[in-house]
């Protein structure tokens, strides 16, 4: 449910009912709510969170407690009173012993658990969408990036047969070289989307082309993968330069037909 | 026998070896090439005219040298370099601490203003003698922002001649105004500081007045500079189709079309509205830190009274500045999507988006702290218990905003992490790391810290109003209405198009600022005169508050160093985007850790700046050097017409 693993969030919540239940002091909620939260970005969910966004959050659960067990004089003292009590009570002395202990070997365990894990390549960080240049040439054309917007959208309203036509080109165009990768729905599912790492680009995702200017998408057809700039992170992508397969104007129509296909329409210039 | 025999004849090698050496020592020197300072006394021994091949040798390429520096022409340089550091990072940091000394400058006065008009207004000596504290700071750190401008211009004009001539040829008529102000400036700061307790309050007041005027001013012209280098231009809708178009300030060679399109271009008045605003809140945590390092250091409890009340006066205008700074961010980025896609994704979705992570940690850290403090603040109200139980829930709200603005769209992952979300995305968190999560986290953050000030505001202290619960029930229902409107909007956002969901920030920031503007306008007749359940202790708050005020300040100049880099960094190539290229060997974007590098130790050297400036400030409270006294420890609290 939720993408969650139920039993795991189930022991954690029923441990919690027992701390409420026993009226657990300041101090045991602190750890409990710090190991807890651990425990769940570590094995509640059915899809693990990557380490690193585990590593965030635990770093703001870490301050936030600090916080809250600093906010006052009289929070602090009951937050640090059980400590000072294990520490100097002669009855606690077992326990105490117990956690000088267990507090290094819990050390040593991580150290273990950290070097233990089976060598693979580094992970990177991977940029929402490249960065566009501010020109490029397609066909002996330079198209500036920041004007340039596709000279066939104006026929929707001056001009609707012609439209219809360019239209339909775009979509021969795509259902002859796009739809393997980025599918029959352009979900970005195609036949092949399954070998490919990252998956090919969704176009009815909201966050893609309404945000995007047509050139931009001009530019990622015209120059495929081998366009896109070495700045930021390595980028893999199998998007061929279809500027050498396709004229201008199909690169136009195609275009044209995704954003129509998808009922969007390019972001236009100076939009906010 | 044969033993000595032996002896003897090493020993007669061993005399002969050093002849041999020492002869051999005697040749080389008196054949070696002569040294230059050799060279008088070869000269001597072999007469005038007579010169050994080598120096020949050397004078005829010296006079070769000669010959053609002679005939060389001019060439204007370009550029120059700094050894180990290099140019970039050389103009980089003394920019940057030129800007932290500027907005404190331009900062403080406006505070400092509006609180001794406070005290005029009610009658309150306590608010001239705080307004005072603070503009004790200003003496020396205009003297900062001065040295640190006129080392920048040297720096550009050193390093970066050309670019810096083509600034010149752009910008000339805007230099002799702005010397002007700052002459001016300097005029009214001086009048200002000096003068307290030597003019009569209203025209004490007016030299306030006219130095803030004139700082702003200085800063709209220096904006115009920066932002021209992003947009140089505007846009315009001149063929009326409804789309605009781009009119540039300056021909594709460079050449000035239109100063006032230069002055005046795209994202000239939103870095104005931002900088005025981020000035304010990094002014006051500055100064609110000064008070924070002499409350430490103070001997007395009427030194730690009014350090702490200083302390206090400087995080609320912090705080109050800040919560509409995500706003007037949020709108400087738009504006820059708007001129540019290339620059708005650049920023947003390219290279420098992992900047904005850093951004969101330190954003949350600092409201994390900003309530903290109010928090602790609470201890110095007989009463403050009562509201303690309150603050598991705010942090509980705040950490989780705090989370879903720091959750990245694409995370930091790991091959098998990658393989076992199927993609970069996790399914899950990735809804956490799209604008309407982020959106709706922001505005939560900024109601929940203003409820900890409401709730600081309420310590101690009990309505004596009429219609007290009336009022205190229609403050909830405008809270709840306005939170409840922003997750309604965050949550929506994700079933509509992008325009749309663009568009919901709107209405999800008037509401906070309407809810902030209404619950104020009520609380203020609420708590006018209202009982008090025991006294404000000033200076009985635990120490680590004051450690919290250093955290905040230091917050907001990492924060300003960081934003201040995407910003100009986002130009990567250009010095003008799309008009004079970087051809310099700096001309590459830095990694993102060392760009943080660099950040980083322009925070620690302005901390350590920013310390002079505050033991200098200190000075002016201590007692005159007497012989033979004993030195004194603590600081003096000194108020102008109090003093």
């Amino acid at each position: 449910m939720l993408g969650l693993n139920l039993p795991v969030v189930i022991v954690l919540a029923a441990i919690g009912g027992v701390l409420a239940w026993r009226r657990a002091n300041t101090l045991t909620w602190l750890l409990y709510t710090w190991v807890a939260l651990w425990a769940f970005f570590k094995y509640g969910f059915a899809v693990p969170i990557p380490q690193s966004v585990a590593t965030i959050y635990l770093g703001i659960t870490g301050l936030a407690l600090v916080c809250f067990a600093s906010s006052s004089r009289e929070r602090l003292s009951e937050t640090v009173q059980p400590i000072v009590r294990l520490i100097l009570e002669p009855r606690y002395r077992l326990a105490l012993a117990g956690l000088l202990v267990a507090l290094p070997a819990l050390a040593a365990y991580n150290v273990y658990a950290d070097l233990n894990v089976p060598l693979e390549a580094p992970g990177f960080g991977r940029e929402v969408h490249p960065p566009p240049p501010t020109e490029m040439t397609v066909h002996d054309e330079t198209v500036d990036m920041a004007t340039a917007e596709n000279p066939y959208l104006h026929y929707k309203h001056d001009d609707p047969e012609l439209y219809g036509e360019h239209l339909e080109n775009g979509r021969r165009v795509y259902y002859e070289n796009c739809f393997w990768c980025h599918g029959d729905g352009m979900g970005g599912d195609g036949m092949f989307a399954h070998g490919l790492n990252p998956v090919p680009s969704n176009f009815n995702d909201v966050g893609t082309l309404p945000i995007l200017q047509s050139s931009f998408v001009h530019w990622r057809i015209a120059k495929g993968a081998p366009g896109l700039p070495g700045a930021g992170t390595p980028w893999d992508s199998m998007m061929p330069a279809w500027e050498k397969f396709l004229t201008t104007e199909e690169m136009w129509d195609v275009n044209l037909f995704i954003y129509d296909f998808n009922g969007y329409e390019p972001r236009a210039l100076g939009q906010h | 026998m044969t033993r000595n025999r032996i002896l003897f004849g090493i020993g007669v090698l061993a005399f002969v070896s050093v002849i041999v050496t020492v002869r051999l020592g005697g040749f080389l020197v008196d054949n070696e090439y002569r040294q230059p300072d050799r060279q008088v006394a070869a000269q001597e021994e072999l007469g005038e005219a007579e010169l050994v091949p080598r120096q020949q040798g050397i004078a005829d390429e010296q006079a070769a040298d000669e010959a053609e520096a002679r005939a060389r022409p001019y060439e204007e340089a370009e550029y120059r370099t700094v050894p180990f550091v290099g140019s970039r990072v050389t103009v980089w940091v003394l920019a940057q601490l030129h800007l932290l000394f500027a907005a404190f400058v331009l900062a403080v006065p406006l505070f400092a203003f509006i609180i001794e008009f406070v005290g005029y207004v009610k009658k309150e000596e306590r608010y001239n003698k705080l307004a005072y504290e603070f503009t004790k700071l200003l003496s020396v750190s205009f003297s900062m922002t001065a040295t640190f401008g006129a080392f920048l211009t040297f720096a550009l004009i050193i390093l970066y001649p050309k670019f810096t001539n083509y600034l010149m040829h752009i910008f000339s008529p805007t230099f002799l105004p702005y010397v002007l102000l700052f002459f001016l400036e300097a005029l009214f700061l001086y009048s200002y500081y000096y003068g307290w307790g030597k003019f009569g309050p209203k025209m004490h007041l007016f030299l306030g007045f006219m130095l803030n005027v004139v700082g702003t001013a200085i800063m709209f012209i220096a904006n115009a500079w920066l932002t021209f280098m992003m947009s140089p231009g505007k846009r315009d809708d001149i063929d009326g189709d409804g789309v605009p178009d781009f009119v540039s300030a300056v021909s594709e060679s460079g050449a000035l079309l239109s100063l006032r399109d230069a002055f005046f271009n795209f994202t000239w008045m939103p870095i104005n509205i931002h900088r005025i605003i981020a000035n304010v809140a990094f002014g006051g945590s500055i100064a609110a830190a000064y008070a924070a390092f002499r409350y430490l250091q103070a001997k007395t409890d009427e030194e730690r009274a009014h350090f702490d009340w200083m302390g206090y006066v400087g995080n609320f205008v912090a705080i109050i500045a800040f919560l509409p700074l995500p706003f007037a961010g949020y709108y400087l980025a738009a504006e820059i999507y708007a001129f540019s896609q290339t620059l708005g994704i650049q920023m947003m979705g390219g290279t420098f988006s992992w900047l904005f992570v850093l951004q969101a940690a330190l954003i949350g850290n600092l409201f994390l702290g900003a309530n903290y403090y109010l928090w602790l603040g609470m201890g110095r109200m007989e009463g403050g218990v009562h509201f303690q139980k309150f603050i598991k829930w705010l942090l509980i709200a705040i950490a989780l905003c705090f989370a879903v603005w720091a959750t990245p769209r694409y995370a930091i992952s790991s091959v098998s992490e990658i393989a076992a979300m199927g993609g970069s995305s996790h399914p899950q968190l990735s809804y956490l790391g799209q604008m309407s999560a982020k959106n709706t986290a922001v505005n939560i953050l900024i109601l929940s810290t203003y409820m900890s000030f409401l709730l600081y505001r309420r310590t101690g202290r009990q309505s004596i109003h009429p219609h007290r619960q009336l009022l205190t029930r229609a403050q909830a229902i405008v809270f709840s209405s306005a939170a409840a409107l922003v997750i309604f909007y965050g949550v929506y956002g994700y079933f509509v198009d992008s325009a749309t969901r663009i568009r919901f920030a709107i209405p999800q920031v008037y509401s906070v600022l309407a809810a902030l503007v209404v619950i104020t306008v009520i609380d203020l007749p609420l708590y006018r005169n209202a009982a008090q359940s025991g006294e404000t202790k000033w200076g009985r708050i635990p120490a680590v508050s004051q450690y919290a005020l250093i955290f905040i300040a230091l917050s907001f100049t990492w924060l300003m160093g960081l934003m201040g880099y995407v910003r100009s960094g986002l130009r990567q190539e250009w010095h003008v985007y799309g008009v004079i290229l970087d051809t310099s060997p700096d001309a590459y974007t830095p990694s993102l850790g060392f760009a943080t590098q660099v950040v980083s130790v322009t925070v620690l050297i302005f901390f350590g700046l920013i310390g002079v400036v505050f033991w200098l400030s200190s000075l002016s409270g201590k007692k005159d050097y007497a012989p033979g006294a004993a030195p004194e420890d603590g600081g003096r609290i000194e108020g102008g017409q109090a003093a």
